[in-house]
């Protein structure tokens, strides 16, 4: 397949693009921040993503989605990395929509998956406990009780935890933390009782909470897949869910870089346009290619989860550890060549800088990655 | 792509895969290791072996040492599509390339694109078949990174031109057949506009080659010189004193090559070549935790370079290629190289020191590492590379 986007996904870059920057520029993340937004995202935009069938892309059609695929979720995230939106786009049409869709079965995927297309149901995976994203580490336990399971333990990082209408919570069913058997997959009501959702303010100004669960307890039907067996269920999803924030990161990168250079190309110092130093020519260049490299290798990763989720990891491991460094060199370098300017809150460059590290954290940082791929290459 | 053309596409892609399977000798179907496992053709071409003899006339035969090409110059006649399935295919199986040459990879292109009718009959087919082994004579010793500023001298007389003067760094020219060279044909011009690109054959009375001994302890390079070299004006390709226009094209697909240049996805992954001479702990990982911090991080980079450069191929092929992307790839596709073997040498460690005896294969690991230092600056250096990027693409201001 080639490496460049179809005509079709054009268009739709192109409706995105259309939406987002019109209602959705940075200004929309600012004034969510601003005014200390309860829920920190518009509704109605959401609204608006439905009816444009963005909030079921990924969900098939007879679920009342748009049946696409991941190629097409990564345009619409690299979009949203282009303004910064906050939108439920990632965790419940993409993250939450592929956990229901892969793991569902027909009467989860009947009650859940029509809603999360019609915009009406907020969903989220519960997975991050520690400092780092550690997914066999989790430690969360779901023990046993009666026609049921009892859940004790807290995650960190919910995205959305504290709007979601339904929590997928990755638990330990048997065995220690480290390994792949005895996970399992939970879909919780975040009002059930013993669940206290503390939403964390985070510097990007970002949803996102932490949740304790107290004995929590659901009942055999909330299993999501089969019990102990969920390691690879998550694999996959949350390989998909790396993929989409790769993309978002893409979007970030390529639009901080887009303003630094109309930067060096209006600022004057010295007598002088500031892009006519080397000095800065050479960093922009080398930025530009690094951006153009990592643009690819997520495109690749894209592709390879539209073919085949379960041989996708290395192809995913490449782009999610190349977006991170491209985004965090992009951002900083754009601070920098901003100068003063770009260190102060009225500026929007430092938003960029800001959503870049929740991104870099998010489903695994660029050493995690990194790591990946050299135990996949078996050395 | 409508669905007749996948299908076709397919049925190609079978073909040529059963076609590979028979033709395809496996002794090349390893990378090479020497400078002797690479066929570059030419009047004095000597084959290494047997099966390199046999896989390069039979790709010959088939037009497949230029797959692009138009049948008529020899080449396969193939569209881009099949072109690329073809590349996959002989990846698949690690099939060498059957024939090397600068006539394949640079001066061909140029001729395509700004050769007339009866230069493009008389050269293509002969760099299609390895008949014509061809050097590049740009460089000059006051002329490096500055190339416009080049100051060998064509001078017209009647149907002629006389050549006098001095390339250096031209690749192989003790044993090229024929030279494409760069030559200023009006002093009086400003330095880009009094160029001309001419072809001429190397044992013309004149010309003469001394090649470099080089850091590596190889001679790929020679000093080149023209005393009174008497050439046909009809060999000039383009118009006279526009042959920069020729030489910048060209010097985008020498860009593309150099970038290739890297062994990229074949033979064995630098991870396990690193645990032959490091050792791995009890998990089976490399027994150095930074060198295989240093590996990995390689790798990322490695796998994301090679997704750019399908994407250039398929950019192009769409008609959204910026002409200057080769300068970005080359510039990063060198750099990578030079880590691939800065790596090797710190992996192989005490071993990779070893310059002369059997047991090192007479020190290959330490000459290629000093080769590849190379990398960076011939066919334009990083830093012109990045100049190169910040004016044409980024569009930034005085550049």
């Amino acid at each position: 397949m080639a490496l460049v986007l179809t005509e079709e996904q054009s268009m739709l870059r192109d409706s995105a693009r259309g939406l987002i920057s019109d209602k959705a520029p940075v200004s929309h993340l600012r004034h969510l921040r601003d005014s200390n937004d309860r829920t920190g995202f518009s509704k109605e935009l959401w609204h608006s993503f439905a009816e444009m069938g963005f909030a079921g892309l990924l969900v098939p059609e007879e679920f009342g989605g748009s049946g696409l695929g991941h190629v097409e979720a990564g345009v619409v995230m690299e979009e949203i990395g282009r303004t910064l939106m906050p939108s439920p786009f990632l965790a419940t049409s993409v993250v939450a929509a592929s956990a229901l869709n892969r793991g569902g079965n027909s009467a989860q995927r009947s009650e859940y998956l029509p809603k999360i297309a019609s915009g009406s149901l907020l969903a989220t995976l519960a997975i991050d406990e520690g400092a780092k994203h550690r997914p066999l580490h989790t430690g969360l336990q779901a023990v046993r009780a009666g026609n049921g399971f009892k859940l004790s333990g807290a995650k960190a990082l919910v995205v959305d935890g504290h709007v979601a209408d339904l929590l997928i919570v990755a638990a330990r069913t048997t065995g220690a933390a480290g390994e792949r058997e005895g996970l399992t997959l939970f879909l919780v009501n975040p009002a059930a009782k013993g669940v206290a959702i503390e939403r964390t303010i985070m510097v990007d100004a970002h949803n996102a909470a932490r949740i304790e669960f107290a004995n929590v307890e659901v009942n055999a039907d909330s299993v999501l897949g089969e019990v102990d067996q969920a390691a690879g269920l998550l694999d996959g999803v949350l390989d998909i869910g790396r993929g989409a924030v790769a993309a978002e990161m893409v979007g970030l990168s390529e639009e901080v870089f887009g303003r630094t250079v109309e930067y060096l190309k209006s600022r004057k110092q010295f007598g002088k346009l500031i892009g006519e130093f080397q000095a800065l020519q050479h960093r922009a260049a080398e930025l530009y290619v690094d951006i153009e490299i990592t643009r690819a290798a997520v495109m690749k990763a894209l592709q390879a989860l539209d073919a085949d989720v379960a041989t996708a990891a290395p192809a995913v491991a490449v782009a999610k550890a190349r977006a991170g460094t491209t985004a965090t060199r992009a951002v900083q370098e754009g601070v920098q060549m901003h100068g003063g300017m770009g260190m102060t809150d009225q500026f929007d460059i430092g938003f960029f800088m800001k959503r870049a590290r929740v991104c870099e954290e998010l489903f695994g940082d660029a050493n995690y990655h990194t790591e990946q791929l050299a135990r996949a290459r078996g050395y | 792509m409508s669905d007749t053309e996948t299908a076709d596409l397919e049925t190609f892609r079978n073909e040529t895969r059963a076609w590979l399977e028979a033709n395809c000798p496996p002794e090349m179907r390893k990378p090479a290791t020497s400078d002797a496992d690479v066929f570059w053709g030419g009047r004095n071409a000597k084959f290494s072996s047997e099966p390199q003899r046999i896989w390069f006339e039979r790709m010959r035969d088939k037009g497949w040492t230029v797959p692009d090409w138009p049948k008529e110059y020899g080449g396969g006649g193939l569209s881009a599509a099949e072109h690329k399935v073809l590349r996959a295919e002989m990846a698949r199986i690690g099939a060498r390339p059957p024939l090397s040459s600068f006539g394949i990879w640079m001066l061909g292109p140029a001729l395509l694109k700004y050769g007339n009718d009866a230069q493009k009959k008389e050269h293509l087919p002969k760099i299609a078949a390895g008949e014509i082994r061809w050097c590049q004579g740009y460089s000059e010793p006051n002329a490096g990174s500055d190339l416009a500023s080049l100051q060998t001298r064509a001078e017209s007389d009647g149907d002629d031109f006389i050549i006098n003067g001095q390339k250096i760094w031209t690749s192989y020219a003790n044993y090229a057949d024929w030279i494409f060279c760069l030559v200023r044909t009006d002093p009086a011009a400003k330095k880009h506009d009094g160029i001309s690109f001419i072809l001429f054959d190397m044992t013309s009375k004149g010309v003469s080659t001394k090649p470099i001994l080089l850091i590596s302890g190889y001679s790929p390079f020679c000093e080149t010189f023209f005393d009174n070299v008497r050439v046909p004006r009809s060999h000039v390709v383009g118009t006279v004193n526009r042959g920069w226009d020729v030489a910048k094209y060209l010097l985008q697909h020498e860009r593309a090559m150099i970038s290739g240049m890297g062994e990229r996805g074949v033979g064995r992954p630098l991870g396990q070549i690193a645990a032959d001479s490091v050792g791995t702990d009890a998990l089976g990982r490399l027994d150095d935790a930074m060198l295989r911090g240093q590996i990995a991080r390689f790798d990322v980079d490695e796998a994301a370079l090679a997704a750019c450069a399908e994407r250039a191929v398929d950019l192009a092929k769409a008609g959204q290629a910026h002409p200057a992307f080769s300068s970005a790839m080359k510039y990063y596709g060198t750099e990578l190289n030079k880590r691939r073997h800065e790596i090797l040498m710190s992996a192989g460690g005490v071993d990779a020191l070893e310059w002369e005896s059997e047991r090192s294969r007479q020190g290959a690991r330490p000459r290629a590492w000093l080769r590849t230092k190379a990398n960076s600056i011939e066919g334009g250096t990083s830093e012109v590379m990045l100049g190169i990027v910040a004016k044409r693409i980024l569009d930034l201001p005085g550049a």
